[in-house]
């Protein structure tokens, strides 16, 4: 297939492995940002190409893990509201609440669809005058346009029945807290590619700037994260540190301005709650005062509950990467992806259930993550 | 990869706190559908025939070797690309009875209609039924026909059951995969779950798949009697992949075997639209259902005859060798993927497509 086999070459593959280890003379800790890129490398077993030296950590780019518990308590007592239709991407459905997930809610009778797309669920909306239908809008700055255009549709078309339920978070700031964290061990970072072609990568080169970090752009295929992995090893060994795009086939500096219009015409920046994180400051979208008569939180009032977290769940250290899954007492045992205590195990792309799906679950030898 | 051998058990060993209803994922073939198997069904059913978990029974009813197999289908939407929900349930159950080495002789069949269901709907069924019965050799003997009040079943369900005759012995059983073997499969995957999927509303998605669904009876038949050697001693293991898909069987084999299986990503045969379809909706093909393809595990000097047998059969013209069976990490099937690397393959957890057969 197009644009997809080029970039799974065994040859391609075998000698970016060759000089990625070549090139190699110390240790060094690359973050690899998007749990997509995350799950492509488990996938492939791209660790299997990578010389000892080499570590990936892996990142906080997966929206469904970092979505707040109590967010979800709200999703669930949103859905279970008579009258009303809830729709959500698949992956938010199983997503543990401290009472049970949406797909229990589903099963106990409330009306909730998995969509493809929110303007799916605006249309739901258009259909179902009788009825309030609110979508959960989850993701990074990759989903959060799709999500601005269908509120947008929604006023253009005067669609009063359609809500967001509105978690939307945003990359850069994630980023800098944990370069800002005591603890950080991240000295290189594959960034995120899609992110970057709706907002272009300026933003990331302020941040190689001010934390002397460097930021390798990468696109989510074997061939490129081996390409990102390359030239961040190349920047850590020649001691240099600034941002380059290496998924310029998606990636431009100013990134895709339409997209960017139609965020800025809906949201406004949030402080948001990161699941395992915790609070960062302006780390998310909001609906802004234009359109606030969408937001599902004021439509509904739905009390926050408190929550607890499991005290067994290490996944903000995993999160930042200071800790592998398999040094975590429950993974495996209380903690399944039918069954996840936090954040990294709920999402197919959270770190947890990406290394549980593709048997990651022990080290073989210390600093040495093999399949076992 | 003899490091593969310490096993790490991976299934949950503490009863999952959200799991005091069925949920949809329960049904999807994966690790929630085996727990409830064997958490709720067998501690109350099991029984020496039961607990072997093959597609078909086998037992000897007065001297005669009899298979036996019973599935419910109730695939939404009833009419899909490539067939219905009535040959479906014939298909299903044929194959069963295939997988055993049985000759399938019989059928019986429930119907559960919703109330306001089209005639006009059931009489196309009906029709799809009784020809792919006569498609396959076999006939309804017995049936029954049930209404339930709208919205207490989705347009039609309908559960089949299945008898054939055992002739010759030993039969092929899950449990029989030996190091050494060859994996075989009969053609590309996940063709019926993407044809189910593309149907349903609210997924504009253009592709000119059709389900795989297909009577197996004949391919089996000369997998196991066309060879020059004596096939039911060589032919080990034969599963024809439904829900769960190519992982789900080949887990069952690994696990009920006590054996590693290790394939190739790359002999994998996947449709490029299936694998187009696959990459925009993010499902992994290993996982999506097929309704008329089997895996046959075989001896490793047979592999190629009966690779060469398949073919002929237009069932199985697509036919590869993927992979091999190895005495090293027993219950896991290893993928050595495009680019040289490894990962396991496990069971599903939860659901990937709903309701697909």
């Amino acid at each position: 297939m197009k644009y997809l086999d080029e970039f799974r070459d065994l040859k391609l593959a075998q000698n970016l492995s060759s000089r990625i280890k070549r090139i190699t003379s110390k240790p060094w800790k690359i973050m690899e940002v998007c749990g997509g890129q995350t799950h492509t490398i488990l996938q492939y077993g791209l660790e299997d190409l990578l010389p000892a030296q080499i570590e990936l950590l892996h990142g906080p780019g997966c929206p469904v893990c970092v979505t707040p518990m109590e967010l979800i308590n709200k999703a669930i007592a949103i859905a279970r509201t008579p009258g009303t239709i809830f729709c959500s991407f698949g992956d938010m459905l199983r997503v543990p609440g401290d009472k049970g997930d949406l797909l229990q809610a589903k099963a106990q009778g409330a009306e909730i669809r998995t969509v493809y797309s929110p303007l799916d669920a605006l249309n739901i909306a258009r259909n179902n005058p009788d009825k309030r239908v609110v979508f959960f809008a989850v993701g990074f700055e990759t989903t959060a346009p799709a999500n601005a255009m269908a509120v947008h549709q929604a006023k253009k078309l005067n669609i009063r029945n359609f809500f967001l339920l509105c978690s939307h978070v945003t990359v850069p700031p994630v980023m800098a807290a944990i370069l800002d964290s005591s603890e950080n061990q991240v000295q290189a970072f594959l960034g995120p590619g899609h992110v970057c072609s709706v907002m272009g990568w300026k933003e990331y080169e302020e941040i190689s700037k001010h934390y002397n970090v460097p930021i390798v752009i990468s696109g989510f295929e074997p061939i490129d994260i081996l390409t990102g992995v390359l030239h961040c090893v190349k920047q850590l060994e020649s001691g240099k540190a600034f941002a380059e795009n290496r998924y310029a086939r998606a990636v431009s500096v100013s990134g895709n301005k339409s997209a960017q219009n139609i965020l800025h015409e809906v949201f406004e920046e949030g402080d948001r709650l990161w699941r395992g994180l915790g609070a960062i400051p302006k780390s998310g979208y909001k609906l802004n005062e234009n359109y606030k008569e969408y937001d599902a939180e004021k439509e509904f009032l739905v009390e926050a509950v408190n929550t607890q977290e499991s005290s067994l769940c290490i996944s903000g250290e995993i999160l930042k990467g200071l800790k592998k899954p398999w040094q975590c007492s429950a993974f495996g045992k209380e903690c399944t992806p039918e069954n996840p205590l936090g954040a990294t195990m709920v999402s197919s792309e959270g770190t947890c259930a990406t290394y549980y799906k593709f048997g990651k679950t022990q080290v073989k030898q210390e600093g040495d993550l093999s399949l076992v | 990869m003899s490091e593969l051998t310490q096993s790490f058990d991976l299934s949950c060993l503490m009863p999952s706190g959200s799991e005091n209803i069925v949920k949809l994922g329960h049904g999807s073939g994966g690790r929630m559908t085996t727990r409830l198997i064997e958490n709720i069904f067998l501690p109350v059913l099991g029984n020496d025939i039961l607990n072997e978990l093959e597609d078909a029974a086998l037992i000897n009813i007065a001297g005669a070797n009899i298979a036996m197999t019973t599935d419910s289908y109730v695939v939404s939407p009833i009419f899909f690309p490539g067939g219905d929900i009535g040959s479906l349930a014939v298909h299903g159950t044929i194959n069963d009875l295939s997988m055993r080495g049985a000759r399938p002789l019989c059928l019986s069949a429930a119907f559960i209609m919703e109330e306001g269901l089209p005639i006009a709907d059931l009489e196309k069924i009906v029709k799809s039924f009784q020809q792919a019965c006569l498609n396959s050799g076999t006939k309804l003997i017995t049936a029954d026909t049930k209404v339930v009040n709208k919205g207490a079943a989705d347009k039609l369900f309908i559960t089949t059951t299945g008898i054939g005759i055992v002739e010759k012995f030993p039969a092929p059983s899950v449990k029989r995969a030996q190091a050494g073997d060859c994996v075989l499969i009969s053609g590309d995957i996940g063709r019926h779950g993407i044809a189910i999927m593309a149907s349903r509303e609210g997924l504009d998605l253009e592709t000119t798949i059709e389900s795989d669904s297909y009577p197996l009876h004949n391919l089996v038949w000369s997998i196991l009697n066309d060879s020059n050697e004596e096939g039911y001693e060589k032919i080990h293991c034969l599963r024809d992949i439904t829900r769960g898909g190519l992982a789900g069987v080949l887990n069952e084999i690994a696990n009920a075997s006590n054996v590693g299986i290790e394939i190739r990503e790359d002999s994998i045969p996947i449709h490029q639209e299936v694998k187009a379809v696959c990459e925009i909706l993010g499902l992994d093909p290993l996982y999506v259902a097929c309704e008329g393809r089997l895996v046959s595990v075989v001896t490793a000097n047979m592999a190629e005859e009966i690779v060469s047998i398949m073919s002929k059969h237009e069932a199985a013209s697509g036919c590869m060798m993927i992979g091999r069976v190895v005495a090293d990490h027993p219950g896991r099937v290893v993928l050595r993927s495009k680019i040289g690397g490894n990962r396991i393959v496990d069971l599903l957890s939860g659901e990937q497509l709903p309701r697909i057969c």
